[in-house]
C-alpha cells in the first residue's frame, strides 16, 4: 500500500485549471487479494459465473455480440449477460478494430468500469492491426494502451469462438489469472504515455474515476 | 434527360457529358459556375435530393475532382455533377444553404482532403480525427503506411500470407509451390 500512496497524484494536465478542481487526482490502488486464500478462490468461483458484458461495439466484430445474447447460442447459459454502462459491467468485449477516436471512449468507459474487471480482444485487428495494419486511423496493438485479459483470433470470429473465449476467461479467473486491472494500476504510467502517444487531444483527467 | 442536358449545356459551360447508364449521366462544369448550376437543378430541373458530396484527388494533374450527386424523383434520375479544383489552394463554394446535410460532407471534406468551404458551419471542427496533426490522410501524397508505422507501431513476428500463394506451396509442395 505504502508504494501506491507515495506515488504522486495525477497531474491532469489536459485539463484547464477550472475544470481541474472538479477531478479527481487520486491514483488508483491495485486490488488486494484475500489473505486467506480459500475466500479468494471462493471469490473468484463466484466472478467466474456473473459476467456482465459492456455494450459497447468498438468495430465490426461486435456484430458477434448479438447473436451471443439470443436464443440460439444464448451466453446466459454462462452467467453473462449484457449491461448498457460501464459502471455495472465487468467484462469489456473489444469488438474488432480500433480507431483513436473510440480509444479514447473506451479508455474512459473502461476506467470507469469497477472492478474485477476484463477485458477480451476479440478479432485480429487489437491484436496486431489485422487488415487495418496500415491505416491511418487504427491502432495496431491494443494491449500497449489497455491490459488484454484474453484474446480471441480471428476475422471476424465465430459466436461459438466467443462462448470459447468466456469459457477460457472463467477457467482464468477461476485460477486467479485476469489480474489485468492490476498491471493497468501497476503501470498505470507506461499505458498512460503509451496512451497520449497517440490521443493527441487529451482533454480529460488522467485517470477516469 | 436530353432536353434538360441541352439548356444546361447552353447556360452554364458544361462538358464531358458521360450518359452511364440510362439512370445515371454525369457532366463536368467549371468551379465558377458549380453552385449555380447544382441550385438550378435543385430548384427548376426537380433534382431535389442530394446522394452525396465527395471527393478525387487527381495528384498527377494538380486537381481535386469534386463529385456531387444528385438525383431527381420525378423521373428517377441521377446525376454526377464533376467540379475540378485546384489541388494547391483548394476551395469551393459552400452549398449548405441548398441541402444543411451538405455541411456535413464538406466537414469531412476539409478534415480528409483539407478543402476549405468558406461559410460552411462547424467546419473546423474534428469530425472523426481528432487531435490530428498531419497533412490531410486522404491526400495521395500522404503516406499512410509509413504514418501507422511511426504512430502505431507494429507486432512483432506479423505475417502477410496471400492466399494464392499459401494454396499453391500446399497443393503442389513437390514442385516448389509452382502450378
Amino acid at each position: 500500500m505504502s508504494k501506491h500512496t507515495a506515488a504522486p497524484p495525477l497531474e491532469n494536465a489536459g485539463l484547464s485549471a477550472e475544470d481541474r478542481q472538479l477531478f479527481c487526482d487520486a491514483r488508483p490502488r491495485p486490488y488486494e487479494p484475500y489473505p486467506v486464500k480459500a475466500i479468494e478462490d471462493f471469490a473468484n468461483w463466484a466472478r467466474a459465473n456473473s459476467l456482465w458484458i459492456l455494450a459497447f461495439g468498438t468495430g465490426c466484430c461486435s456484430i458477434e455480440l448479438r447473436p451471443l445474447m439470443t436464443a440460439r447460442f444464448d451466453a446466459s447459459r454462462f452467467g453473462v449477460a449484457g449491461r448498457p454502462t460501464p459502471r455495472q459491467s465487468s467484462v469489456f468485449i473489444i469488438g474488432g478494430y480500433v480507431s483513436v477516436k473510440t480509444l479514447k471512449r473506451i479508455v474512459r468507459s473502461y476506467e470507469q468500469m469497477q472492478g474485477p474487471k476484463f477485458i477480451i480482444a476479440l478479432g485480429s485487428c487489437p491484436a496486431n492491426g489485422g487488415m487495418y495494419f496500415d491505416s491511418y486511423n487504427t491502432i495496431n496493438q491494443f494491449d500497449l494502451y489497455l491490459p488484454v485479459d484474453l484474446y480471441v483470433t480471428g476475422c471476424m470470429p465465430r459466436p461459438e469462438a466467443l462462448l470459447h473465449a468466456i469459457l477460457d476467461l472463467q477457467d482464468d479467473i477461476k485460477q486467479g489469472k485476469c489480474d489485468g486491472a492490476n498491471r493497468y494500476i501497476e503501470h498505470l504510467d507506461w499505458y498512460k504515455a503509451n496512451q497520449k502517444k497517440v490521443i493527441r487531444d487529451w482533454n480529460m483527467p488522467d485517470y477516469n474515476w | 434527360m436530353n432536353e434538360i442536358l441541352e439548356r444546361l449545356v447552353r447556360d452554364f459551360d458544361i462538358t464531358d457529358i458521360n450518359e452511364r447508364s440510362p439512370a445515371l449521366t454525369t457532366l463536368k462544369v467549371k468551379k465558377d459556375n458549380g453552385e449555380r448550376l447544382i441550385r438550378e437543378l435543385r430548384d427548376r430541373m426537380d433534382f431535389t435530393h442530394l446522394n452525396f458530396i465527395t471527393c478525387t484527388d487527381w495528384i498527377e494533374n494538380g486537381i481535386f475532382r469534386l463529385v456531387y450527386m444528385l438525383h431527381n424523383y420525378t423521373t428517377r434520375q441521377t446525376l454526377g455533377v464533376h467540379i475540378d479544383i485546384d489541388r494547391e489552394n483548394a476551395e469551393m463554394t459552400s452549398i449548405h444553404t441548398l441541402w444543411a446535410q451538405a455541411w456535413t460532407y464538406q466537414r469531412e471534406l476539409r478534415e480528409m482532403y483539407g478543402i476549405r468551404f468558406p461559410g460552411s458551419p462547424r467546419l473546423d471542427e474534428d469530425f472523426c480525427l481528432e487531435g490530428w496533426d498531419q497533412m490531410p490522410p486522404m491526400r495521395r501524397d500522404f503516406d499512410t503506411a509509413k504514418f501507422s508505422e511511426e504512430r502505431f507501431g507494429h507486432r512483432e513476428g506479423r505475417v502477410s500470407i496471400v492466399p494464392r500463394d499459401h494454396m499453391k506451396a500446399q497443393l503442389y509442395p513437390d514442385r516448389g509451390g509452382s502450378e
